[in-house]
């Protein structure tokens, strides 16, 4: 992470930068600060120049036509204007007309990213004029359209492959992200206003940190919600994760014992759960459960219960049912992953082992486990991960219920959940953003701790 | 592991019980593991009373057929499933192919070349990696509708572009795979006069089939899998619904004594393609595991 903020000479230095382009460049490199593309058409690299030039046009009028105006409206995240009529009977109507702030907002993000974009692309143009001028200094051959476009395939070819996956993932992942990061800190939310009238929906401004406070607060009726539903997120990941993480890895130590017979048929048996669909598993174990569902239903009519076991309607029930469930779907996954990294466990080890006398549970505490544990550090992250973020098998099975915490979060309402009840169901996205940051500090702390005091994080450059 | 010696043991009977007691705890966890798909594999050829409640008292159907998975695709007013079922077909198929190209193209390049935002790319597909899946979910709709890919027939294009769109971000595992293709084999290409793009197309990809393979099914079996975004996506209008919003919907409480054992059949017939193919890459996910880890 340091290494971002420090400047260190880099392996791609290269003489061509913008700071030498101001210092040697000559006239025609100078005036390509503004024009982009002057220095190349002038000296020959007529269509690369075409296309830089044809670049700042198209910017220049997206700018002006729709990208000032909405910075501006950024600033203020829109206006609206009072629009009054006369009406048939003499008296006055008015409505308010004017862009709804979500709109706003989305355009501004928008044109700031198309503007990093395009510093992005006016560094590199400026730096292709200095290089196509030292080039003619030096008397080298300048390199023609048609060696550029042969280049994308050879030395530049992390740019082709780039590209699209890139815009891809600029416009689909990081637009929206920063786009939901800014609702965070405005009151974009359906809650009423102090006086009774309207809401904030189509309307709203920059609050600065508020949502931040209602959340954090202690006192608070969203602030309270929070911090239970962390606490409850936090449980179930760690629960999930180890519970998860100790059975499978004793299933698969089970099953790939030498004397286990059908070791094939059992690990069938447990991959044919895991291969079902998770939402048709879950939706199916919904059922199941459910207070007139089959097992309640077979428990009763065998005479073992007189009433429905509260599966789901009991908190404490639910968030041992929902762990509980969760290692039906997980155990199986895990022991496939683990299974691989048993069989690499160095035979000497054991064989050594053995020849000391040391049982079976001496074996695996000295042996197995601390290999496990070192080889499946980043696993375990990721899962943990995985389980904080675990979105499907709390919604389908519970849908974050029994009863209510507050006015939105349920009894087993994981940070995500929670998240997508307050944006989807409840509208109020400015809440909803902060719990979006939140989860992701909490997860950021918890895989930074844990890798950095890992085993494996130092050895982490020998594997490459 | 070299020749196994077979040395003929005495009868042991301590080693007798542990044998005896692990294997009935297999079986025990077996049927345990077992018991929800068997269940819902004999409701759905459960079709007496019409095939309608939602549980019965017994385990064993009293009258079994195929009556639920032919009303499946011909009682098409309410919720019409081969229409769902030719929608996920269609919006799977174009998401392969893109999230395809998009993953293999990003992971060779995270692998193989070497330039100046590598390590910053890299940092940052983790540090977003870490945000909650559809935190951006608001968004993402927003961007959409102001596309105007919101409505209509657009709602196919607008489902690929989400499910497609960043792929880009999940190159971990074929980058693992690439990682462990020597580079010696490129600098031998190379030297013979090979551009970088030859040596992706002719050499590395012919020695990837596995992992060519395994992001082909993991990208088609996306937009099976997923449902948040589907919803979110469709809202209302029915039909454009994919496979599992169709089927979570024949759970709501409207549906649900109607049309379980429908569930139950539509829930078979998705799972059995994706089984199929999980099953046929269960190795594959060992090895890459693994391969992961040793690097």
């Amino acid at each position: 992470m340091k290494n971002i903020f420090k400047r260190k000479p880099s392996e791609f230095a290269t003489e061509y930068t913008v700071t030498n382009a101001l210092k040697k460049g000559d006239i025609l490199t100078r005036l390509s600060f503004l024009l982009l593309g002057a220095g190349n058409i002038a000296r020959k690299q007529i269509a690369k120049g075409l296309l830089f030039v044809f670049t700042e046009i198209c910017y220049i009028y997206y700018m002006v036509s729709y990208g000032f105006y909405s910075l501006s409206e950024f600033v203020t995240l829109g206006h609206y204007e009072r629009i009054e009529t006369e009406t048939d009977w003499g008296g006055y109507t008015y409505e308010y007309i004017g862009i709804p702030s979500v709109r706003v907002l989305l355009y501004g993000v928008a044109t700031i990213v198309l503007t990093l974009l395009f510093v992005a692309f006016w560094r590199e143009a400026v730096k292709s004029a200095y290089k196509v001028q030292r080039l003619n200094e030096t008397g080298m051959y300048v390199n023609k359209f048609i060696d550029d476009i042969k280049d994308l395939f050879n030395v530049n070819l992390h740019k082709l492959l780039l590209a699209l996956p890139l815009a891809g993932i600029l416009t689909f992942t990081a637009l929206p992200l920063i786009f939901m990061m800014l609702m965070a800190f405005t009151n974009y939310s359906d809650a009423v206003t102090p006086d009774g009238t309207s809401n904030y929906l189509n309307r709203f401004y920059w609050v600065g940190f508020d949502s931040f406070k209602d959340v954090l607060s202690i006192n608070g009726n969203i602030g309270e919600q929070f911090w239970s539903v962390l606490a409850w997120t936090l449980i179930w990941a760690v629960f999930a994760t180890l519970l998860n993480y100790i059975g499978g890895m004793i299933l698969a130590i089970i099953i790939n014992r030498k004397e286990t017979k059908f070791k094939g048929l059992w690990r069938f048996n447990f991959v044919l759960s895991i291969a079902i669909p998770q939402f048709v598993s879950l939706l199916i174990m919904r059922t199941m459960l459910s207070d007139t569902g089959a097992i309640n239903n077979l428990l009763m009519d065998w005479g073992l219960i007189d009433k429905a076991l509260p599966f789901w309607t009991n908190a404490t029930w639910a968030r041992v049912t929902v762990i509980v469930v969760n290692l039906w779907v997980g155990i199986p996954y895990t022991m496939l992953q683990l299974s691989g990294v048993l069989q690499n466990i160095p035979a000497e080890l054991y064989e050594a082992a053995k020849v000391d006398g040391a049982n079976a549970i001496t074996t695996f505490f000295k042996i197995t486990l601390p290999y496990m544990l070192f080889v499946t550090t980043p696993y375990l992250i990721t899962t943990f991960t995985g389980n904080i973020n675990n979105f499907n098998v709390i919604y389908l099975l519970t849908g974050g219920g029994p009863g209510k915490l507050g006015y939105t979060a349920g009894q087993t309402d994981l940070l995500v959940t929670w998240l997508y009840k307050l944006t989807i169901d409840k509208n109020d996205y400015n809440i909803g953003a902060v719990i979006g940051i939140m989860t992701f500090v909490v997860l950021a702390i918890v895989s930074l701790v844990t890798y950095r005091s890992s085993g494996s994080y130092k050895d982490e450059e020998g594997f490459q | 592991m070299s020749k196994k010696i077979k040395v003929k043991k005495k009868f042991n009977p301590r080693r007798f019980v542990t044998n005896s007691v692990v294997h009935v705890f297999l079986t025990v966890l077996s049927v345990i593991w077992l018991f929800p798909v068997l269940w819902v594999i004999l409701q759905s050829f459960r079709v007496e009373n019409n095939g309608y409640g939602s549980y019965t008292t017994y385990f064993f159907p009293k009258e079994l057929g195929f009556k639920n998975y032919i009303r499946l695709f011909t009682e098409t007013d309410i919720l019409n499933f081969p229409q769902m079922f030719m929608n996920t077909l269609i919006i799977a198929i174009f998401t392969c192919i893109i999230s395809t190209l998009f993953v293999l193209s990003v992971a060779y390049t995270m692998s193989r070349l070497r330039f100046k935002l590598r390590k910053t790319y890299l940092n940052l597909a983790m540090i977003m990696g870490l945000f909650p899946g559809f935190m951006s979910m608001v968004a993402t709709y927003q961007i959409l509708k102001t596309l105007g890919l919101t409505e209509g027939e657009l709602v196919r294009v607008a489902m690929i572009l989400v499910y497609a769109g960043g792929s880009g971000m999940g190159f971990y595992m074929a980058k693992g795979f690439f990682d462990t293709i020597p580079k010696s084999l490129d600098e031998a290409a190379l030297i013979d006069g090979a551009t970088k793009f030859q040596v992706f197309t002719k050499v590395t990809m012919p020695l990837s089939k596995p992992i060519i393979v395994y992001t082909v099914l993991t990208s088609f079996m996306g937009p099976w899998l997923d449902f948040i975004f589907a919803k979110v996506l469709c809202r209302t209008q029915k039909e454009y619904y994919t496979v599992s919003i169709g089927l979570w919907n024949m759970l709501e409480k409207e549906y649900l004594y109607k049309y379980f054992t429908r569930f139950c059949a539509g829930a078979v017939l998705v799972s059995i393609p994706i089984a199929t193919i999980f099953i046929l890459m269960q190795k594959f996910y060992q090895d890459g595991m693994s391969g992961a880890v040793k690097g």
